[in-house]
């Protein structure tokens, strides 16, 4: 009796979303699904011949390895440097605005930073300014005139500029989950006599593994964020060291070439469904 | 008393640590400001080698020599379609977190407080949805807004955003904080389901869908994928794709427009700063 009207209550409440969801997202999904196996045009159905062109297409390929690339780069490096700030920052008593200042890059809009980001990274900009000063002090080397956005070390502005944005939720992550451990656990191990680094090995990372599982998973999810910076630095069709998923996407839309976008959203969502469901399998076995 | 010492020391280090990376993060901020008060001379001056192929490097003032006001005089009195294109961002944000407000708080409170079978799977599929990136719906989103003949229209960018089912999760987990017997009480004594949402859930999960609509307004205030791939009359474009638009011989102008930009951004970080670290929180997915 209960089990059936907590049902009724929880499809009545559920009811707005749901329609939403199934009109915007799951029906239109379905007929993309559909069409990436037919012709853009005239809507024939060719098979698998729309995933045998994007897998032998080159723009795609090189933006697969890239955003995998990027993804694996990045998201090891943001955990890392999130934990190197966290850590110490949890056993400041004050440390309100120091979080401040990391978390403020969130809410700054893209299109207000990219300006400045233009400024550091050009050839006659303020990163090779810098350099150029620091080799005239020691003596180790002339100016410097690098070209940072048209060649191979875009890549690493834009990790940069994906580290500089996205530390600060990582951080009040690490601390909440830093916090949460118990105050006698850590009372007892040093009862004990573990000291700091044994400490932070046996005790506080065995955890935080929940935590990291929720900044792998956040951290995933706004790495495909990067576009915006991507595209505002450098364009459609920026230096190939930064040419992302998210450009091949776009540049198909606009060429309205939407079997190879049909054929192409359906691996990388039904590949995410994979992933996810992967790591919540993970993430069911630990708990 | 050595002891002390030692951890005054520490102390200094543990807050110098931190406060370096605390400047790296400041200094973009800084060189909008300074940038945006200085006026026409100076800034081709500083920024002058940036245009011009040679050796000579940018150059730039924390302080300029000749502040000035002309540029905020000019964009503010002089520009109106830079008006046109913040009301349009308001417009679109405020629409998008109204109606997130409207469709996703009663489906979280329906995950949270109704615990049926079907529950646990939509769950799924909610998480998944929430993940997937935009390129991969771009297609299923304008297939159906193209049938909808919603395209080129703000309904095209806000419609598919009230469905998120990103701020369902946040406000999801303000209210599993409430605890559940306080609703069966309520129950007992005879409230209807709709009474104990609109009574309890609401007042009390409050922090949740706080949390909610402060990172649903950075997030959208910042929004650039979708609008530009459903909005193609410049009129109805958000302030966030026009800033990128802006040349650098307007310099000084772009300074004033990112700024601008910038304050609704900076004033919800300030007055929702613990909402916004609790909605990170929140946003664990932990069930």
């Amino acid at each position: 009796m209960k089990k059936r009207k907590d049902r009724r209550a929880f499809f009545i409440f559920m009811a707005p979303s749901l329609a939403g969801v199934a009109l915007f997202v799951l029906a239109p999904f379905m007929d993309v699904f559909k069409r990436s196996f037919t012709t853009a045009v005239t809507g024939k159905y060719t098979g698998v011949d729309n995933y045998k062109t994007i897998f032998q297409n080159q723009a795609f390929l090189v933006a697969l390895s890239n955003t995998i690339r990027f993804t694996l780069v990045c998201i090891p490096l943001l955990v890392l440097i999130g934990f190197l700030v966290a850590f110490p920052l949890g056993r400041l008593k004050n440390a309100g605005l120091v979080k401040s200042v990391y978390l403020f890059p969130l809410a700054m809009p893209t299109a207000t930073i990219v300006m400045v980001w233009k400024m550091f990274f050009y050839k006659q900009g303020f990163l090779n300014l810098f350099l150029s000063k620091i080799g005239e002090w020691t003596c180790a080397w002339g100016e410097i005139h690098n070209d940072y956005l048209g060649t191979e070390a875009a890549f690493w502005v834009l990790v940069f500029s994906y580290i500089w944005k996205n530390t600060g939720y990582t951080v009040v992550l690490w601390l909440a989950g830093i916090l949460s451990i118990p105050e006698e656990l850590i009372e007892a191990s040093k009862v004990d006599g573990a000291g700091g680094l044994r400490r932070v090995i046996y005790i506080i990372l065995p955890n935080l593994k929940g935590t990291l599982y929720t900044i792998v998973i956040l951290s995933f999810l706004n790495s495909f964020k990067i576009y915006r910076e991507a595209y505002l630095v450098a364009g459609a069709y920026p230096h190939k060291s930064i040419y992302l998923l998210q450009h091949t996407f776009n540049n198909w839309f606009v060429n309205l070439e939407f079997d190879k976008m049909a054929a192409a959203a359906v691996c990388t969502g039904g590949f995410l469904f994979a992933v996810i469901l992967g790591l919540q399998k993970v993430w069911d076995k630990e708990v | 008393m050595k002891s002390g010492l030692l951890t005054g020391i520490q102390k200094t280090l543990v807050i110098t640590a931190l406060i370096l990376p605390g400047i790296f993060v400041a200094l973009p901020v800084m060189v909008l400001i300074t940038g945006s008060v200085m006026d026409r001379y100076e800034l081709k001056d500083y920024l002058g080698p940036v245009f011009m192929e040679g050796t000579e490097f940018i150059r730039w003032k924390l302080v300029p020599d000749f502040p000035s006001f002309d540029n905020y005089g000019k964009l503010l009195f002089l520009t109106p379609q830079f008006f046109v294109l913040f009301w349009n961002s308001m417009k679109m944000v405020s629409c998008i977190l109204a109606g997130q407000l409207l469709v996703g708080v009663p489906a979280a409170w329906a995950f949270a407080v109704y615990k049926v079978r079907a529950g646990k799977l939509l769950f799924a599929l909610y998480v998944v949805l929430m993940l997937l990136p935009f390129q991969v719906t771009m297609l299923s989103s304008y297939l159906v807004l193209n049938r909808l003949s919603l395209l080129n229209t703000q309904q095209a960018v806000v419609l598919p955003a009230i469905f998120s089912t990103f701020p369902i999760f946040l406000t999801y987990g303000g209210f599993r904080c409430i605890p559940g017997q306080l609703f069966e009480a309520a129950r007992v004594d005879g409230a209807a389901e709709i009474t104990v949402f609109f009574r309890m859930g609401l007042p009390l999960g409050k922090s949740g869908i706080l949390s909610a609509m402060v990172l649903g307004f950075l997030e959208y205030w910042n929004m650039m994928e979708q609008p530009m791939a459903f909005l193609d009359d410049k009129a109805l474009w958000p302030l966030s794709l026009y800033l990128p638009e802006i040349t650098w011989v307007q310099a000084g102008y772009a300074f004033c427009a990112s700024l601008i930009t910038l304050i609704p951004a900076a004033f919800v970080f300030v007055m929702g700063q613990d909402y916004l670290e609790q909605g990170i929180i929140y946003s664990g997915l932990k069930e």
